[in-house]
């Protein structure tokens, strides 16, 4: 499969997909402007609860293409963070007290410069998280130590998952990837991850493949628990749940499929106010591949920036004039809102 | 031109008009309905799973949107839901042929 923009598809524009995001009306139903929903419940303008995580993503590539992708991510993206625009973010980072750098992608550890970010990071002694999509660690023999790498540096691993199951995993993220995800996660087992008391700690994040939203955290992770123990001997710490946005791929599907309504409907409806309270742009700090600042990796791909008040680029970092910002949202951030709420983290209710 | 049912799917929104005529029993069902369903000696997902198979074997084309679309997102994968639906297939299946035995009983009954 290529990416959306690969394939010239209208909606790799990411004006495109706003003007389908804020139509009043889709097929009958009237879906009240976020900004209005977030203004009834007093949280207008939505503003910074503190920065307390980077969340930079370093680069579009990625050796899979899943259906879902809000990155619009796969092979032929070029779009890749240099050390020079890293070492701008360091510059920042030992500014503040910021204590968590999320690592995103695309597979974050496709870029040339990604261990030695995470050396530099690591000797800032901030916490790390890497997003691993698992099937990097098995696609190529220089990944294969990646494990080792992690726990060298104490890195948080967080990884997708979708399901228990191979068919429905597939389904959303390629053919073969079930399989590949388990080879990766035993790798990881072997290197501490995921066991009491190795301070290593492995998350995995279950995304709905499909048109609906994910059920209990707690639920869904006993479950996940029982089945990856109980069929591939498999370990981890935390389940976390995440709604699909809908944007880039997972909004193609929505339209190809006839869902876009119904599931816009499902997120308006599943408005939840303590959800809202606590949306993940209200403490992180989002950084794209070419340094440009964003409330979210969402608002990233949307090519929405922080309000023009606010420092534009990492180079002009200024974590006061940042906290005070207000927060860019739209029709998409109905996905955070959604029942048990949506993060990085998971839910956040 | 409009397709003439006796099912609408837009009506399984509209379960709760049900209440409109009879307000206080409505109420006590939905609470009801909603205790029912809630994490207990079962899980949710296994509830999920009995509703779907019970809707089958009930044929409402409703329960069967409703608890599909449930049992997904309470985490069940295809395997799961075809079993539930084998389930109900084998119980309707089975009710119907353990009659048999009444049938044989009464064939032996009249015959000679
Ligand atoms: S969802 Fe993750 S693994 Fe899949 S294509 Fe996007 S960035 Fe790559
Ligand atoms: S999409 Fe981004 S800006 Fe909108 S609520 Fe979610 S995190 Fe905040």
């Amino acid at each position: 499969m290529k990416s959306l923009h690969a394939q010239h598809h209208p909606l790799a524009d990411s004006g495109y997909q706003l003007t389908v995001l804020t139509q009043a009306d889709v097929e009958g139903a009237q879906l009240l402007p976020f900004a209005a929903r977030l203004r009834e419940t007093g949280l207008l303008p939505l503003r910074p609860t503190g920065i307390r995580v980077m969340q930079i993503n370093v680069g579009k590539m990625c050796n899979q293409t899943c259906r879902h992708c809000h990155v619009d991510a796969g092979p032929d993206r070029t779009e890749i963070m240099t050390r020079a625009t890293m070492q701008l973010c360091l510059d920042a980072l030992v500014q503040t007290d910021i204590q968590v750098v999320d690592l995103t992608g695309g597979a974050p550890e496709m870029n040339p410069d990604f261990r030695w970010f995470v050396e530099q990071i690591s000797a800032l002694g901030r916490q790390i998280i890497v997003r691993c999509n698992l099937t990097i660690i098995v696609a190529n023999p220089k990944y294969y130590d990646l494990p080792q790498f992690f726990a060298r540096h104490g890195v948080q691993v967080v990884s997708s998952l979708p399901h228990f199951s191979a068919l429905r995993t597939d389904a959303q993220r390629g053919e073969g990837v079930f399989a590949k995800s388990i080879k990766a996660l035993r790798l990881l087992n072997e290197a501490g991850y995921g066991a009491e008391g190795s301070g290593l700690s492995l998350d995995l994040v279950y995304n709905p493949s499909g048109a609906f939203l994910p059920g209990s955290q707690a639920a869904l992770e006993r479950d996940f628990k029982q089945r990856l123990l109980r069929e591939h001997g498999i370990v981890f710490n935390n389940l976390l749940t995440i709604t699909n946005l809908p944007i880039s791929r997972f909004l193609d599907y929505l339209l190809e499929s006839g869902n876009y309504a119904s599931y816009m409907e499902k997120l308006v409806l599943a408005y939840n106010p303590a959800a809202a309270a606590n949306v993940m742009c209200r403490s992180t700090l989002s950084i794209g591949w070419d340094g440009q600042l964003y409330d979210c990796d969402f608002n990233q791909q949307l090519d929405l920036p922080v309000e023009e008040r606010a420092p534009q680029h990492i180079r002009d970092f200024n974590l006061a004039a940042l906290n005070n910002r207000a927060i860019v949202v739209n029709q998409h951030c109905y996905g955070c809102t959604a029942g048990a709420g949506s993060s990085c983290g998971g839910a956040t209710t | 031109m409009e397709k003439s049912t006796y099912y609408n799917p837009a009506d399984l929104s509209k379960f709760g008009n049900i209440s409109e005529w009879q307000p206080e029993l409505g109420r006590k069902f939905f609470e009801y309905y909603a205790e029912v369903f809630k994490e207990g000696a079962l899980t949710e997902r296994e509830k999920s799973l009995i509703a779907l198979a019970v809707a089958h074997a009930v044929q409402c084309p409703y329960c069967i949107d409703a608890y599909t679309s449930d049992s997904l997102q309470k985490g069940a994968d295809e395997a799961q839901m075809m079993e539930a639906v084998h389930v109900a297939a084998a119980i309707k299946g089975g009710a119907a042929l353990v009659h048999g035995v009444q049938m044989m009983n009464k064939a032996k009954e009249l015959s000679m």
